[in-house]
Formats: structure tokens, sequence, C-alpha cells
């Protein structure tokens, strides 16, 4: 198991989803992609199904209703599976805590491998963080 | 012939916010469209009467990535209104200059998703690239690429320094080459204009009766601009015209970004040369029993904050309108009628503030599924593809 | 139109269905109405004068349920308030979305957040919450209270 994630995340393919966000974490997401930063000579591809994802990047504050899909997008995933957890309100909920409408932080609801913070997390905080997961995960030192 | 339901959402991998909606088709043609909300509900109404006015301004940040300038300026301006009291002149201008840099960014991300969705991923490259200057000198401005913290109840929080002025208008003036040459890809270009040209139509009395706002409605003919009607901040102390078109069309409400981010050049330059000195804060203390309406005009529209206060340190009522609330009922108006490979494009000219809307997907009654999100998306910009075939041939 | 002459317009023509009239600024005014008149009303500030509807506010006080319904005359610069009170039983009034499109929405919003009943709108079903949430719990109101035993409402620390 710990050799095809090591395979896999040579040229891991992104998939990513917001739980009920106001954004900003998704277009940085995005812009990594852009010229600027160009996350594609590293081989990461934002992946167009599911199915093809090898690392998950989920955003938001887990809203009610997002929170059904997101358990069911879960499932589908083809496992190992990394997920990243991108910006405050996916750590905690951020702002949100008290919001009638997020009952629980993310983590309550999948296992999180890596959490980037910021509000939102620079471009160059979410690359640094997604290197740190590859570079735990060649050591051996990751989880599954 | 049967009709079909065709549902687009929830999850898109290029749309940021997940959204459902239901399009019914009659073969190719969309008869009928229906929206289901609330995948980004978070009750921001609710938390707000527990924060103080000063924090309300943090949480309304975070109510939309995009536009996340336009809802503390709402805001601060509703508590103001409470009052009514006047902020410093300093303020304002730099009040402005925030207001138009977001306004900035907001339309080249809008130009660049809509490149995507025609097909034209090298306009979507260009113009996020150029969307990095933008956000550098709101960073040499603010602190920050995308929540400035800039906006308080009395004023603003932090002073822009004059050191920091040439930096942020030598990159401004960095960006006008590239974008005129943006703005003679999306204006001149043949392709394009079959694509756009007559497709997603939002007629003028449909524009009044949604009580649409922003380049939507100045697409359709109406005038409606919240900074020349009602001139708040520092609008009314530079040159700077509405753009209006009358067709209502999808390359209506393109041209109109396009053109209006020329604008927010030309303003936010004005007011960085001619900044006036002195305060920058009222330092209000405490905020009077009343009611106070603010609102500003994000990228998209209007918004519109009302805000009761009872005397105390919180809103006994904070009422939040996102212009997207008021224009993605149109998106019935104008998709009914069209064929389903131009439905994305037509969603993607409300420039929905992902904050509230959702994506697109298509099945049939019985559940089997037709085209997913991303094959709609592929469906728009092949036919992109064919046209210039097409044009390339003759 | 002068703002003199559309404030003027209203009050002569609905002259008892007025119950308080603020003239708070050159750019805010804030009627009272009775609660039967506002499609009468809200019509005449709509077509008559011209105003666009910006949104309507909910507000849940200690003694009434309050409807603002909020227009702005652009011509003018004018923001015309008009304010209904309910009562908080069984709160119900008349609805706009038949008048005109923009209504239809936030008329579902308010009815699913604070549970008032708008007679004549055409499709008054959920519009943010979700399905699961329960039937007859209106997170707005004053007495709202959290009935999710598994919430968490911590950060863990």
């Amino acid at each position: 198991m710990g050799m095809k994630l090591k395979a896999l995340l040579k040229s891991p393919w992104v998939f990513h989803l917001s739980t009920g966000s106001c954004n900003n974490c998704d277009i940085e997401v995005l812009d990594c992609l852009t010229p600027r930063f160009d996350i594609e000579r590293f081989g990461m591809l934002l992946a167009g199904s599911i199915k093809h994802a090898d690392v998950l990047l989920i955003t938001g504050s887990c809203n009610r209703q997002s929170t059904e899909r997101l358990k069911r997008l879960y499932d589908q995933v083809p496992k190992p599976c990394v997920v990243i957890a991108i910006g405050e309100c996916s750590l905690s909920r951020g702002v949100f805590i008290h919001s009638y409408n997020c009952p629980v932080p993310l983590d309550h609801i999948v296992p999180v491998d890596v959490y980037i913070p910021g509000c939102p997390p620079k471009p160059e905080a979410i690359i640094a963080g997604v290197v740190k997961l590859i570079q735990k995960i060649e050591k051996g030192n990751g989880k599954r | 012939m049967p009709k079909t339901v065709v549902p687009i959402g929830p999850y898109h991998p290029l749309q940021e916010e997940p959204e459902f909606f239901t399009l019914t088709v009659d073969g190719e043609t969309v008869v009928d469209a229906d929206v289901r909300l609330g995948y980004n509900h978070r009750g921001i109404e609710k938390l707000s009467e527990r924060k103080t006015f000063d924090q309300g301004v943090f949480v309304v940040e975070r109510i939309c990535g995009i536009c996340s300038t336009s809802h503390p300026f709402a805001y601060v301006q509703a508590v103001e209104d409470v009052f009514p009291m006047e902020v410093p002149e300093r303020a304002k201008y730099i009040r402005t200059i925030i207001g138009e840099g977001e306004r900035i960014h907001s339309h080249l991300l809008w130009l660049g998703l809509a490149g995507h969705f025609l097909g034209y991923n090298t306009v979507y490259m260009w113009a996020w690239k150029l969307r990095e200057e933008i956000l550098d000198a709101m960073e040499i401005l603010s602190g920050n690429r995308n929540n400035y913290a800039m906006f308080k109840p009395g004023g603003v929080r932090r002073d822009i320094k004059a050191e920091d002025i040439p930096v942020a208008v030598k990159k401004i003036d960095s960006i006008v080459p590239t974008l005129e040459m943006l703005k003679k890809a999306v204006v001149d270009d043949p392709v394009l204009h079959c694509r756009t040209k007559g497709v997603g139509i939002l007629t003028k009395e449909d524009a009044i009766s949604y009580c649409a706002v922003g380049p939507i409605a100045r697409a359709s003919g109406v005038a409606r601009d919240v900074r020349k009607n009602c001139p708040y901040a520092a609008y009314d102390r530079v040159e700077w015209n509405m753009i209006v078109t009358e067709n209502g069309d999808v390359f209506d409400k393109a041209v109109i970004r396009v053109l209006e981010t020329f604008e927010s050049i030309k303003i936010m330059k004005s007011c960085l040369l001619n900044l006036p000195g002195g305060e920058i804060d009222a330092k209000i203390t405490s905020v009077p029993v009343g009611e106070g309406i603010g609102h500003a005009e994000a990228p998209r529209g209007e918004v519109f904050h009302y805000v009761r206060s009872d005397g105390t340190n919180r809103p006994a009522r904070h009422k939040v309108r996102a212009p997207t609330f008021m224009n993605l009922p149109t998106f019935k108006a104008t998709v009914v009628g069209a064929t389903l490979s131009d439905a994305t494009i037509i969603l993607a000219a409300i420039d929905p503030c992902y904050c509230c809307t959702e994506r697109l997907a298509v099945r049939d009654k019985k559940g089997k599924k037709l085209y997913s999100g991303a094959e709609l998306l592929r469906l728009s910009q092949e036919k992109t593809r064919m046209m210039r075939e097409e044009t390339a041939v003759k | 139109m002068t703002r003199d002459e559309a404030l003027k317009s209203i009050q002569e023509r609905f002259p008892n269905d007025m119950i308080e009239f603020f003239d708070k600024s050159p750019k805010r005014v804030f009627i009272e109405i009775k609660p039967e008149a506002i499609v009468p009303v809200a019509r005449h500030i709509f077509r008559d004068l011209g105003a666009r509807f910006n949104i309507a506010s909910g507000v849940d006080t200690r003694t009434h349920i309050e409807i603002l319904y909020h227009f702005t005359m652009e011509d003018i610069n004018l923001l015309i308030t008009v304010r209904v009170k309910l009562n908080q039983d069984n709160p119900e009034i008349d609805s706009l979305a038949p008048s005109f499109h923009g209504a239809n929405w936030i008329e579902r919003e308010i009815h699913e957040l604070l549970g008032v009943n708008f007679k004549g709108h055409p499709d008054l079903r959920r519009l943010l919450l979700p399905e699961q949430w329960p039937q007859g719990v209106y997170p707005l109101r004053r007495d709202y209270e959290e009935w999710d035993k598994a919430a968490v409402r911590n950060r863990g620390v």
C-alpha cells in the first residue's frame, strides 16, 4: 500500500471540492495552475472525475447539504487517497464555528492527512503543503 | 417528443462552488430551468448577531472570496448610515482604491473562466497571469492578495504609505497593454461573435421585472450602477463612464466587463495619484439606536446590507443581500429556448458569485446520466472549435 | 419626478393605510403601512414611481415580526423602506411574487428562516436550508436553539 501511494504521488492527480466555502481558497488552488505558479510542471493535474483522483483537496466549512455529497464522493474515491484540507474553514470552520448550518469540522467526517492554514493560504503555502506531504510519504512516515 | 430533465451540478472540476441546476430539455433545446441552492448556506446573518460591529466586518469579508471587499464596503456604510455620518476624505479615497482593485481582479478572473468555457484556453491563462499583477499591487497597498481587512465602521483600518503609491501605479499601468490585447481578442474575434452574439438574451422588461443588477442589467440597456445613481466614497470626485449596451446577450456582458476594467484602472490610478491627506478614521465608539442601509457596487452588481442597532455593541439584525441573489433567477429567462451547448456560457455570463451558485450536469428522466459537467463544458468548447473550422474553410 | 412629488404621491394615494412616515435623511425614508395594503403600495412604488426592488428584510423583534421592503428610486438617489408588522403566532401576508419576479426568492427565504406565510406565492418551497432540517424550526427567530446534538462548537484544543 505504501509503495502504491509513493508511485501515485510521482504525478498526483488532484480533485478539488468545496463543501461550502467563500471560494477564496478555491481560487487560490486554481491559481496554482496558472503560469506564475504552474504546478503542472510537477505533474500535478486537476482531475476531471473523482475516480481519477489521487489527492483530494477540500475547502469549505462543511455545510450540512454539502456534507452528504462529501461522504458519498469520499466513498467513490479509489483508495489509497490523500486528503488535504485547505484554508481555515476546513480546519475548524474558521469564523463559521457557531453557524447553525455548519455542525462539525472536516476531520470529523473524513480522515485528513494534511492541513494547510490560511484565509486564504497563498499559492506558495499550498504548494509547500503538498510538497511536504510528498516528502513525508516518500520517507515512509505517512499513514496508510 | 418526451422531455428530459438535465441536472447540472453539484461538483464540476472547474467551478469552485457547488450548486444544482436542473434543465428540462426537449431534444437539444432547453424548455425549463430550476435552481437548488443551499450548498453554501452558512447562516451569516445569524452569526452577525453575536459579533460586535467591528468583528462583523471580518465575517462579512468571508461571505464571498471574489467580492470580498464589496460586502465590508456596504456593511460599514450601513453602520455609518445609522447615525448618519460621513467618514474622512482620505478614508473615502482609500476605500475607492481597494474597491476598484477588487473589481479589476474579479473581471479578469471572469474573463479567464469565460475563455475556458468557450474553449479559448490561452485567454484563460493570460487573463489569470495578468490578474497576478493586480493582486501584487493590492498586496503592496493593503498587505494581502485577497482578504484585505481594510474597512472598519468610521473609516479604514490601515493607511497607504506614500512610497508604495508609485510602485502600485507602475504595476497597474503594466497590465494595460496586455488588457488591450485581450480586449481585441474578445471584441474583434469573429468566432466569438458567432458564439456569443444573440445567445442568452435578457430583455429590458425581464431585467426590470427580475430586478437584475450589475453588468447583467447594464447589458440589457438598464442604466443601473450604484456608483453613479447613489454615489458613495470617492466615486463622485473622479471622472469615469458607466458602460451600458442594448442587446442583453452574452457578447454584451463580456464587452461590458472588459470595458469596465479599463474604467476601474482609470479610477484607481486617479485616486492613488490624488490621495488627500488627513485622518483615516472617524473613531466611532458606539452606534446609536436606529436602522441603517448601505449599498455598494460589487463586480457583479449591487450589494445591499441592512443593519438595525439597539444601542448595544452588536447588531440586532443584519440583513445581507448579494447581487447574485437577484441575478440568478434571470438564468431561467435567458436559458429557456437556448441549446444545451450554450447553457454553460449563458450561466457563466451571469458571473455567478460562487458563494451562491452551482454547477451543471445533465441526466434524463429515468436518472440515466447523459452528460456530466465536464462533458457539458466539452460540448461548449466543441461548438467553438467547429465554428472556427467553418469560418477558416470559408 | 422629484423627491417631494414621489413621497407626496404615496401619502396621497394611501392615506388610510399609512401608520408612520419617517423622513430620516435626504436619501432614506421609512414608511410603515398596514399589512393588508402591501400589494397596492408596492405596485405603486415599483410601477408608477419606477423604483427598483432591492430586497426584503425579515426581523423578529420581542413583540412582533417585521418585514421591511426596500425600494430604490435611482434617478433621485432615494431609498424608500416600507415596513409592515405582523403578529408572532401566525405571521402571514400577501405575496409580491405575482407582481414582479424579483420578490420570488426572498419570500421563499423569509418563509423558511422566519416562518412567515406568503399568501399567493406560486412556489413556496425551501431555498437555502437542507432537506434534513426539521420543519417548524426557524433559525432567525430569537427563540431558536441548537437542536443538533451532534454539533461540535469548540475547536478541540
